[in-house]
């Protein structure tokens, strides 16, 4: 968007809307939207507060165990889905139902059985992280062009070297853009667990500031959660760039 | 062995199914019943018919829900894609709607439209819209430049160019879009279910829960997973089917 | 050694023509047949390939020229039959071996004078070392500056003289060359079949080359092979010995070379639709 000659920024239509929220907030229009300049006040008087910090804490806990178990366990079956058919045919077909199912729906299940509490927003995070992580490891080592596996026997390498020097990198765009959206994905499990389950973390949260009315707080943890999401976003797509260079030239 | 695919996938169903059966006869948990203790539940509902009563009010908020995000999406999305100033305005808010936890904003809804079908409706859209816009506007974006050149040459008007050439050009793109977008609105229309008040399906779950009933709770995750899988294979299909050919690519995810 | 044969070029080009009766083989193909499926890709084939020659593998396109050669490197197993290198049974790649791929192989991921150390990286060669002789084997390839750059950052030409590099820097007997430089441009191309002539000459190696190109056959070669699809077959074997001494640019307006382009041509134009 050029105005006048001078570009405007990505993202700088953002400082509208937040100018339009102000004014209806000052209009008093709806009692459910206070104006920006309030809950923004209200963001920085909670950022430090024990209920808020103890929030975020269980959140992250929650989100990197998650995420963290995705990866781990996530990269090594979608890289040995894609050197062998057997399994590949064994689990593709249940990789590719829980990727399309409403997971939401697995949240009582989880309840029931592993209780109200950590353990089963932990487990909701990685059921969303896990499948795309799994699918696109798998479409990684599947597209590694068949030379360059010759290549690496027809030098000697020995399997660990093939694995770690060859496979692995030329896997790495595809498996990257998998950890990205897995990630993506995990946030919005985790929060989903936590309204659910909502004794935990920010889902606790949320409760206690709408049985108060607490409108301005809410909306105060709302963008933090939002900012906290999309730079995560941000930052895992630059990630994903840097190595974008050779995706397209193996 | 032609038959190795499907002989694979039936194994493979075995393998599951019956590893469900045994952990659920050990049992691994008071909570946790066995494959075949769910699916006679499952037939019990679909004999007395409850799982259709069920349904009928499970899916009102989903079509609604993803009728209305595809309208509007699609619209919006096309208004994207086709002015630089709309893209400016709107593109961020769905880039950070894409990126952020929107069932975060249930609560909300709750206060501000009570906890009737209207919330319910609302937390389908919001789940289904940002995938709808932004792939209908990145395929808009994205019509080769030489397509929309030859129809020019050829003295084309603009509403030409966008019905007889944008529209097809990125119609796999707004497909799949949708096809996305209703996979998250099942996940949106389930989570009000269970979050703002128990109708349909998310009553049967809450209920037999209540009542530790956990065939019941069972066989309803079950089949609405199921009926979600299926339904999304089938519009994959579709997809494939109608565009075979043409190249297609999600702009997100 | 090297310097030995540098030294002497007219001594070894007499010497080619003395021996070429009964000449001594550096690898022997010994009545190899391979199937894919039900796909009779090559058919009790037999051939010998001189030492410290190059020897081409011509014909069309799904002859079998590229299965032949990497079954010689051991990449795949014959149905039936056997290889044998310096009178060894080739049993799965070996480092008397190199190859060069056809779409060049590299890492994307490495920079220059990784890919070329790679092949000695995989043998364990400490780094300063592989890193030393890799610069070598970039110099004589011409690419010294371009140590640090990335295979994205080069052309295509540049490219094979990477995996070209590379091949030679594991410093084996025999190197293998499947089409290198078709993904190349013209004029590239004709700077390299210099380039390989020369290698020729000045290193003691084997050289197995395929290609599709008559002119670039009769060009570089010592001993031609022509394959024949349908079923496959070694259908010819023609020596051009007569215009090897010649200066590189002279070649080709030799009769000796016009003649025998022709003399392919004839033979392979029916198997062209
Ligand atoms: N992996 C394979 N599976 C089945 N058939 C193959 C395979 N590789 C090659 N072929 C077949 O074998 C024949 C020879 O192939 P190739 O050696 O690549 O020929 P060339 O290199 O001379 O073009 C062709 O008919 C080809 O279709
Ligand atoms: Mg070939």
């Amino acid at each position: 968007m050029t105005v006048f000659g001078y570009r405007l920024p990505a993202m700088s239509s953002l400082l509208v809307w937040g100018l339009l929220w102000e004014i209806i907030g000052r209009l008093g229009l709806t009692f459910f939207i206070p104006p920006l300049s309030e809950v923004i006040g209200t963001l920085f008087e909670i950022i430090g507060t024990p209920a808020f910090l103890k929030a975020l804490s269980e959140t992250s806990y929650a989100f990197f165990s998650g995420v963290t178990i995705s990866i781990v366990v996530g990269i090594p079956v979608g890289i040995l889905m894609g050197k062998s058919r057997l399994l590949d045919e064994l689990l593709l077909p249940w990789v590719n139902i829980f990727l399309s199912a409403p997971l939401t729906a697995l949240v009582p299940v989880l309840m029931v059985l592993f209780g109200f509490g950590m353990t089963s927003i932990i487990i909701t995070t990685t059921l969303f992280a896990i499948w795309i992580i799994i699918l696109n490891a798998r479409a990684g080592v599947m597209q590694i062009n068949r030379s360059l596996v010759e290549m690496g026997r027809s030098f000697g390498a020995s399997p660990l070297d093939a694995f770690f020097k060859i496979y692995l990198w030329a896997a790495l765009p595809e498996i990257l853009g998998g950890v990205r959206i897995g990630i993506i994905r995990a946030v919005k499990g985790v929060i989903i667990g936590q309204l659910l389950i909502s004794i935990v973390g920010f889902g606790a949260l949320f409760e206690l500031y709408s049985s108060n009315f607490l409108m301005s707080h809410f909306w105060a943890v709302l963008i933090v959660l939002f900012a906290l999401a999309f730079s995560i976003s941000e930052l895992l797509a630059y990630l994903e760039r840097r190595v974008a260079y050779y995706a397209a030239k193996r | 062995m032609q038959n190795r695919p499907l002989i694979l996938k039936l194994l493979s169903a075995a393998i599951v199914f019956g590893a469900w059966e045994i952990a659920g006869r050990i049992p691994v948990s008071y909570a946790f019943p066995t494959f075949l203790e769910t699916m006679e539940a499952l037939v019990r509902m679909t004999l007395d018919g409850s799982i259709f009563q069920a349904y009928a009010e499970t899916l009102k908020p989903l079509v609604l829900g993803v009728a209305i995000s595809a309208f509007l999406g699609i619209t919006l999305g096309l208004w994207i894609g086709l002015s630089s100033w709309f893209d400016w305005l709107f593109s961020p808010i769905f880039v950070v709607m894409q990126a952020a936890p929107l069932a975060a904003l249930i609560p909300i809804l709750v206060m501000a439209y009570g906890i009737g079908l209207t919330s319910k409706i609302f937390v389908v859209c919001i789940m289904a819209m940002p995938v709808i816009v932004l792939n209908t506007s990145s395929a808009v974006r994205n019509t080769p430049a030489s397509m929309k050149e030859m129809a020019h040459s050829f003295l084309a008007k603009d509403r030409d160019v966008l019905l007889k050439i944008i529209l097809p050009a990125a119609s796999p793109i707004i497909f799949s879009g949708l096809r996305l977008g209703i996979s998250a609105g099942f996940i949106g229309a389930i989570l009000s279910e269970l979050k703002i008040t128990p109708t349909g399906v998310g009553d049967i779950i809450t209920y037999s829960r209540s009542i530790a009933d956990y065939p019941s709770m069972y066989a309803a995750i079950f089949s609405i997973i199921l009926l979600a899988v299926v339904f999304l294979n089938l519009l994959e299909k579709l997809e494939n089917y109608l565009f075979e050919g043409n190249n297609r690519g999600y702009a997100s995810d | 050694m090297k310097g030995i044969i540098v030294a002497m070029p007219q001594t070894e080009a007499t010497m080619k023509k003395q021996t070429s009766a009964a000449p001594d083989s550096a690898v022997s193909v010994r009545n190899v047949s391979k199937n894919y499926g039900t796909v009779e890709a090559l058919k009790n084939l037999s051939l010998e390939f001189p030492r410290g020659q190059l020897t081409s593998l011509l014909g069309p396109s799904g002859c079998g020229k590229t299965t032949l050669l990497k079954i010689i490197a051991g990449l795949l197993q014959p149905t039936s039959g056997r290889i044998e290198v310096n009178g060894a049974e080739v049993e799965g790649p070996g480092p008397d071996r190199a190859f060069v791929f056809q779409d060049f192989a590299l890492l994307p991921w490495a920079s220059v004078i990784r890919n070329v150390a790679f092949g000695l990286e995989l043998r364990g060669v400490a780094k300063s070392e592989r890193e030393s002789i890799a610069e070598r084997y970039i110099r004589d390839v011409g690419l010294t500056g371009f140590e640090h750059s990335y295979p994205h950052e080069l052309s295509g030409g540049m490219r094979q003289r990477v995996g070209l590099a590379r091949a030679l820097s594991v410093d084996a007997q025999v190197l293998l060359l499947d089409e290198p430089f078709s993904a190349v441009d013209e004029q590239t191309r004709r700077k390299f079949q210099e380039d390989l002539l020369s290698l020729v000459k000045h290193e003691n190696k084997t050289f197995i080359f395929v290609t599709h190109s008559i002119e670039e056959a009769v060009y570089v070669s010592d001993q031609i092979a022509i394959l024949l699809p349908r079923p496959s077959r070694v259908s010819e074997i023609i020596r051009p010995t007569g215009f090897r001494h010649k200066d590189v640019d002279s070649i080709r307006r030799d009769p000796e070379y016009l003649d025998i382009v022709d003399q392919i041509w004839a033979s392979l134009r029916s198997y062209v639709e």
